[in-house]
């Protein structure tokens, strides 16, 4: 069997989808590091987020890195999801999936759909502003505008909704994938009681850490 | 006890097949699922009724072949038991039981609750052995020190009974419980070890050729599979098979 052939293995692809899993969750951690920073200090805000927006590593090394991984991570998802549905195209009359797993792993499709609609709105609300400042009208550097610019998105309570929604999803996508993903690289041993551990801290933490920060600004606009 | 049997009825592979209703009654709560199947067959038969066919060989939890989709789980509600372990007090009289046969693309049904399962047996032959001279000169196996850690292990994976419960309970589809297991059962052994690498690649071939669908780690086979396989048996295939095309 050639290297190509087990490339193409369900084993492969199982390990693909967790490495790029473990990497948007190591990149959602330096995203929430910098956003907690705007409720603490606006001049630390405002530092951090324009050492990202301006170095050029960030901006043209890290960022590609990041969409490409954030783009394979969700064609994989729904490659999988059709090649799963495939395996089964007669099904149950009666299936009781909740006796033997929970909601999240059982729907990981539905939390990630949410996920995508969610990064659509986001990168139209600051994504796309940014690089229409920088590379298309390409105003003159402001260090100072990133804090406002937040603020000012959070001043409407149904932006404030969606997003808040969105990261309850996050965090069911991240309860069930943050483990998971370790036991598709094949780690799986004494360590594992750890490992999700850390998983329920970091589903909680970092999703209401950044329903936290909308409100905060929110109600402080 | 009287009963409601909802029972998926197909008169062969090719034939649609639908659920049909059956009532039966004296039913005693002390009987195995298989013997309450055997009662409504005579009932059928009596009536000059198709008796509905299905899979059982050792109905001591043994053999694997009982496959049957109670109520919406493999092997019915009880854990760590086959569908021939199962007792009819598990049920409430009055009571109306569904039963499938293990549906997955990869096991076709044959006729009623039986299905083809020999995709598990083309997995097993692409790599599920190992190779050793038999010629007379054998060298004892206990002469070959092991750790009993591992010597543990190993027999706990060699407790899967191919059933294909696994298969049926995940939502995928996938196989890579029963595979797992067939894998472990020899790598962790010194006489195994030989032949790890190609048992892994060519037992995933096999495995992704037989049209199974992808683990996505729900966990639901562990929970399922009558004999207590550990989703660690995964894990550990994953290392090898990771270790293999990291190696080529
Ligand atoms: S792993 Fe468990 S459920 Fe799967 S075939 Fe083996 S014994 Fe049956
Ligand atoms: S009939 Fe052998 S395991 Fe059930």
């Amino acid at each position: 069997m050639n290297i190509f052939c087990m490339i193409l293995s369900s084993i492969a692809r199982k390990v693909a989808m967790a490495i790029s899993g473990l990497f948007l969750v190591f990149f959602l951690a330096q995203h929430f590091t910098i956003n907690i920073t705007s409720v603490i200090s606006e001049e630390t805000f405002n530092f951090l987020s324009h050492f990202m927006g301006t170095n050029p590593i960030v901006q043209f090394v890290l960022q590609p890195v990041l969409i490409f991984g954030v783009v394979f991570h969700f064609i994989m998802g729904f490659i999988l999801e059709i090649q799963n549905k495939k395996a089964r195209t007669n099904n149950y009359a009666l299936y009781k999936g909740s006796e033997n797993a929970n909601w999240t792993s059982r729907n990981m499709i539905i939390s990630g759909l949410v996920i995508l609609s969610f990064l659509v709105l986001h990168f139209y609300d600051f994504w796309v502003p940014e690089i229409n400042y920088k590379y298309v009208e390409v105003l003159p550097d402001n260090p100072n505008r990133y804090y406002e610019e937040l603020v000012h998105k959070f001043h409407s309570p149904i932006r404030v909704g969606l997003y808040s929604v969105s990261f309850i999803f996050l965090g069911l996508h991240l309860y069930h994938g943050f483990n998971s993903a370790f036991q598709s690289v094949g780690f799986n041993n004494k360590f594992m009681i750890g490992v999700k551990k850390l998983t329920i801290a970091f589903s909680l933490i970092i999703p209401l850490g950044f329903i936290f920060i909308a409100i905060f600004h929110h109600l402080n606009d | 006890m009287n009963l409601t049997l909802k029972i998926w009825r197909q008169s062969n592979s090719e034939s649609k097949g639908k659920m049909v209703k059956y009532n039966i009654s004296e039913i005693s709560p002390d009987m195995s699922f298989l013997e309450m199947m055997d009662a409504l067959n005579n009932q059928l038969i009596k009536k000059g009724d198709d008796p509905v066919a299905f899979d059982h060989d050792c109905r001591e939890g043994i053999c694997g072949m009982c496959s049957m989709f109670i109520d919406g789980e493999a092997h019915g509600p009880d854990r760590l038991t086959t569908t021939c372990q199962l007792h009819m007090r598990k049920f409430k009289d009055g009571q109306t039981i569904t039963i499938e046969p293990f549906r997955a693309n990869a096991f076709p049904v044959i006729k009623d609750l039986v299905v083809d399962r020999s995709a598990f047996d083309r997995v097993q032959q692409a790599g599920g052995f190992i190779s050793i001279n038999t010629s007379g000169n054998t060298q004892d196996a206990n002469s070959i020190p092991i750790e009993k850690d591992d010597a543990d292990r190993a027999f706990d994976a060699a407790t899967c009974i191919g059933c294909g419960a696994c298969v049926a309970s995940c939502k995928n589809a996938s196989a890579m419980l029963f595979v797992s297991a067939k894998v472990s059962q020899y790598s962790l052994l010194p006489q195994g070890k030989v032949e790890a690498t190609d048992r892994v690649r060519n037992m995933v071939k096999q495995m992704d050729q037989e049209g199974f669908g992808n683990c996505t780690n729900t966990g639901a086979c562990e929970v399922e599979c009558p004999k207590g396989i550990s989703l660690e048996n995964i894990a550990r295939m994953n290392r090898e098979y990771l270790s293999t095309l990291l190696k080529s």
